[in-house]
């Protein structure tokens, strides 16, 4: 289900421009609004959806879950970390579904610059970027002590 | 003094106060045919009013009297006088100095040009000090959002000198305030230049007010009404289909399990 940007709401502020993993969120020409540039080519991962601030992006259902005339809209709530989608069939009925989307709260997880930059030294090291902290591991990253190891024949 | 020195009046000795002031109402009649035939062509109206009517079968609250009143005031105070639908601070606030700046450049030009044409009815020094003030306010707001903001630029990493049709009323609208501040300056100067100045700023203030159909100018007058409705929409439990907010509590990390790679 490609994603589509009403027009009258969007603001123009490029969130979902920055967020869309496929780079197909641009914005358009003649109005500078938002638009989703090839719908063919959405992974219909829907961060554009989660990340508008203005609710002015929606899903087009495909024609065998919700043929024409049907609605579906998200809200995202960043406080209370839940994601609600409301699907308004055209027979009248109607579904909503509330989601978790975070296991932190909004605003918690570090950014890559918050961090100091890696020293000289670190690069020759075996762990990546922020290990073995970022691992989360009670005592450290465990490893095999030299002596553990099976020597070879030579 | 440059700034208190009325540049209207100045224009005077070689262009008739008849003919300024032919210009403006010639302007106003542009921006108010321009917004009508934009109307008319794009169908906004009809798309409003229909989409109003759709949705008054499906409120889930009738709205009474007082409570028109109250949303009203909040869309003019919020999202009319404060730009407050923006999300972005810093989109707001050049936002907010554009539009200031140019309601302030807009009506100072036409008290100056009706009231205080001639330099035998010179204007109080505070008028030509708020054009001014207007003028560079534009200037500000508007070269911030076009070099930084813009998001061609600040998101896609496109080059500010990049122009499309977006592009048409930011920029009429910023050579109108900056040409018509350097054509003041060159005029209390008595330099030559001043009369290429001010023919480019006729230029470009004529683009601005007549390419009304072409650009985004009349989102003046469109915008609000949509901020409106936006606010109706809330209150009266249609929300644009929107969802419901959620009345859970907050639930972090329940499926989180300590990880057991080794």
């Amino acid at each position: 289900m490609p994603t589509f940007v009403y027009m009258t709401r969007c603001d123009g502020c490029g969130h979902c421009v920055d967020i869309c993993p496929s780079d197909i969120m641009h914005i358009d020409k003649t109005y500078r609004r938002a638009y989703n540039i090839e719908p063919n080519m959405c992974w219909e991962c829907y961060s554009c959806v989660k990340a508008c601030p203005q609710n002015a992006i929606d899903v087009r259902g495909y024609a065998d879950f919700a043929p024409l005339g049907h609605s579906v809209r998200v809200l995202r709530e960043e406080a209370k970390a839940t994601i609600s989608w409301r699907l308004k069939f055209r027979d009248g009925r109607e579904k909503n579904f509330v989601s978790p989307i975070r296991t932190t709260p909004w605003g918690s997880i570090k950014g890559p610059a918050e961090y100091d930059a890696p020293r000289p030294e670190d690069f020759a090291k075996q762990e990546l970027a922020h290990e073995p902290e970022a691992l989360k591991i009670k005592g450290g990253l465990p490893a095999l002590r030299p002596d553990q190891l099976k020597r070879g024949g030579v | 003094m440059m700034f208190t020195s009325n540049p209207f009046a100045g224009l005077s000795a070689s262009l008739p106060t008849a003919v300024m002031q032919t210009y403006v109402v010639i302007m106003i009649i542009l921006v108010a045919a321009g917004t009508l035939f934009d109307i008319v062509h794009k169908g906004s109206a009809k798309y409003f009013f229909d989409n109003w009517r759709k949705s008054k079968g499906k409120v889930a609250k009738q709205i009474d009297g007082g409570e028109w009143v109250s949303l009203a005031v909040k869309t003019g105070l919020v999202d009319v006088l404060s730009s407050g639908e923006f999300c972005n601070a810093r989109r707001r606030v050049a936002h907010l100095l554009t539009m200031y700046g140019f309601l302030t450049y807009f009506i100072t030009t036409a008290v100056m040009v009706f009231g205080y044409s001639t330099p035998a009815t010179p204007a109080p020094a505070i008028l030509p000090l708020l054009w001014w003030i207007g003028g560079l306010m534009i200037c500000l707001g508007g070269y911030w959002f076009w070099f930084f903001i813009r998001v061609d630029v600040a998101a896609e990493g496109g080059s500010p000198f990049r122009i499309m049709r977006a592009d048409l009323f930011i920029l009429s609208l910023l050579g109108s305030a900056t040409l018509g501040l350097i054509w003041a300056y060159l005029q209390t100067r008595g330099s030559s230049g001043a009369n290429v100045f001010f023919g480019l700023y006729l230029i470009a203030t004529t683009v601005l007010f007549g390419s009304v159909p072409w650009s985004k100018f009349a989102h003046m007058f469109f915008k609000p009404a949509a901020a409106f409705e936006k606010r109706v929409s809330y209150a009266n439990g249609t929300r644009s289909n929107l969802p419901a907010p959620v009345d859970k509590p907050e639930l972090f990390g329940s499926a989180r399990e300590q990880p057991r790679h080794y």
